[in-house]
């Protein structure tokens, strides 16, 4: 079954969604997770809440929320587009945000866990041996949160491949511009005879999630024989 | 060789510590004050006496609630002053009681982490003496997963020293290994003394490792240093009973190696107060070595015995005698400059009719030596 021009478009498309999407929400990802893990402060919970928000609440909620806030009237939507030029609303750019939020939750859970499971004694002796905070969070706890990192990544790429709800009520159902393997999908299942369409689609969906996992599990385990050869 | 020209001759090792610090660790407050100079000095305490957390305060894992460190003259904390130095930037080496090897990273990783941290200027220890030294080279390109305990505690120990320490903080090292393990890493601390000069804090709970190892001893007791000074003097201190411990009691002698036995494998120790003969001690003549004798491998004779096994007779003179009650008393004695002291029940010093100031004779069998009291001093 080879691949039709438009087919090969939208799947290109949903991976350039989930890519980016993962590229920038990763480093805050990061970040907000460490803050989690490692700090007590009053307002933590609420910020867990907030990191968690978009796991509980219906899609098209946030979808909804990201309209009104990134449109172009939108109060941070408009502040972008006259300063930087940056639009979000019905832009494939929108979709990648919205897919960001949706995946955030699963990627800050993973790398939450794996910063938690340090010995932080680990991180004491690398500070007495000379190294700064900078340093030793470079040079120890990231190195050792390597597999929460992967896993957070994995999780956020194929609930980024897999988003509907909210980008659809964002960005709309634009070919060739938000119209990602999801909602194709769902348009062929909408239109009369589209069902061989819809399951071919189905079947890639299938499959390009399985490549993400295998590859991912992949790069894992190439990364720590990778390091344990490159210091034998 | 009296004690004073020893410390001049290990002056370049030796450390200054001034320490008058206070923490509240929830009901519990640490409040040590102690002054010490010496190339080892040695924290001993009991668990829960606030070793570990005296020693985190020196590195600067923990803050005071107030007080003062200094090191060598340069203050390290002071809150009056508002100092408080982090600890990459105190460059005190910290050896823990567990190894807490970096993981991810091999042996030569591991070993190298701190000296690409030190400056430049300050890079003295060079890893191949290391390696060398600890016997490590072997080893470089393991992960830390597939080293014994006392490798992995080598590795950490070197770790430490290549970072460029002033001084090595040292918490209970040896306390996650086995027996033998626990000698071979002994060893090595010792080497390290010897070879590089580096001046130690040594912590531990084991009267046996404080005295083999340390010149100058703290005793810490619910969060105060009840005693400080030469470990000889403060280990043979009967009033210390309770922190020094009962079965553990005895008393530590510099000695100097003066001949070896080849017929029957004995070494013959001088010291101050006489000549001691043990088993073998593999060390060359004229090499000091230090001895710990138990106060219950001492016996007490009121006029040198004749026709008995044991081999060391030593006179010496009555000081003192702790009666804590019960069937037992304690009897200290002064060899020379030594101290000794002897535990015998209290139907034999009332039979004896034992008084301070009589001149007395110390039996100790030379088979109460082992390996583990006789140590390179």
């Amino acid at each position: 079954m080879a691949l039709s021009a438009d087919e090969l478009g939208i799947i290109l498309l949903s991976l350039k969604v989930a890519l980016v999407s993962v590229a920038f929400s990763l480093p805050l990802a990061i970040g907000v997770a460490y803050v989690l893990a490692r700090f007590e402060f009053p307002g933590k919970t609420l910020l867990d809440a907030v990191v968690h928000l978009p796991l509980v609440l219906p899609p098209v909620v946030v979808g909804f929320a990201l309209l009104v806030l990134f449109g172009r009237h939108g109060p941070i939507g408009a502040w972008l587009e006259s300063w930087f030029g940056i639009v979000f609303a019905f832009r494939w750019t929108g979709a990648a945000l919205a897919a960001a939020i949706m995946g955030f939750p699963l990627m800050v859970r993973a790398i939450r866990l794996s910063f938690s499971a340090i010995d932080q004694r680990l991180e004491t002796v690398a500070r007495t041996l000379g190294g700064s905070r900078t340093w030793v969070f470079l040079s120890v706890t990231l190195p050792l949160a390597l597999p929460g990192l992967v896993t957070g990544i994995v999780l956020s790429f194929a609930r980024s491949l897999g988003e509907f709800g909210a980008t659809i009520t964002f960005v709309a159902n634009i070919p060739g511009e938000t119209q990602t393997l999801p909602l194709a999908i769902y348009t062929y299942t909408q239109t009369p005879s589209g069902d061989a369409q819809a399951l071919r689609l189905s079947v890639i969906a299938v499959i390009l999630s399985l490549v993400a996992l295998v590859a991912a599990e992949w790069i894992a385990r190439r990364k720590t024989t990778a390091v344990r050869r490159a210091r034998s | 060789m009296d004690r004073a020209q020893e410390d001049n001759r290990r002056a370049p090792g030796a450390i200054m510590i001034d320490v008058d610090v206070t923490q509240m660790l929830g009901d519990f407050r640490l409040e040590v004050a102690f002054q010490a100079d010496a190339p080892i000095v040695g924290l001993f305490g009991r668990s829960g006496a606030g070793k570990t957390s005296l020693v985190n305060m020196l590195a600067g894992i923990a803050r005071p609630l107030h007080g003062r460190i200094v090191v060598n003259g340069e203050t390290l904390f002071d809150s009056e002053r508002g100092v408080d130095l982090p600890p990459e930037r105190r460059r005190l080496g910290y050896v823990f009681q567990d190894d807490l090897l970096f993981p991810h990273l091999n042996v030569e990783a591991n070993l190298l982490y701190g000296f690409h941290r030190a400056p430049a200027a300050a890079r003295i220890i060079e890893p191949e003496h290391i390696i060398d030294l600890l016997g490590l080279r072997r080893l470089l390109h393991r992960l830390p997963d597939a080293l014994s305990g006392g490798e992995k505690q080598r590795v950490a120990i070197g770790r430490a020293l290549l970072a460029q320490p002033r001084l090595l903080l040292m918490d209970e090292p040896l306390a996650s290994l086995d027996v033998a393990r626990r000698d071979e890493v002994l060893r090595y601390i010792e080497l390290l003394r010897d070879d590089l000069a580096i001046p130690i804090v040594y912590v531990s709970h084991s009267v046996a490792e404080i005295t083999r190892l340390a010149d100058t001893v703290v005793i810490l007791s619910d969060g105060r240093a009840i005693a400080v000074g030469d470990v000889d003097e403060v280990m043979g201190r009967l009033d210390l009973r309770p922190q020094t411990g009962r079965y553990e009691a005895g008393a530590v002698i510099d000695t100097v190696v003066a001949g070896h036995d080849t017929e029957y494998g004995l070494t013959t120790l001088r010291f101050d107060g006489g000549e001691l003969t043990v088993p073998n001690v593999e060390a060359l003549v004229g090499e000091r070595v230090r001895v710990r004798i138990r106060a219950r491998d001492v016996a007490l004779a009121l006029t040198r015995p004749e026709g008995l096994s044991v081999i060391n007779v030593l006179p010496g003179t009555l000081v003192a005698i702790a009666d804590p009650g019960g069937p037992i008393v304690e009897v200290q004695l002064r060899v020379g400059a030594a101290s000794l002291v002897a535990r015998i029940t209290k139907r034999s010093r009332v039979d004896l009719r034992l008084a301070e100031g009589q001149r007395i004779y110390a039996l100790v069998k030379a088979v109460s030596f082992d390996r583990r009291s006789v140590g390179y001093a």
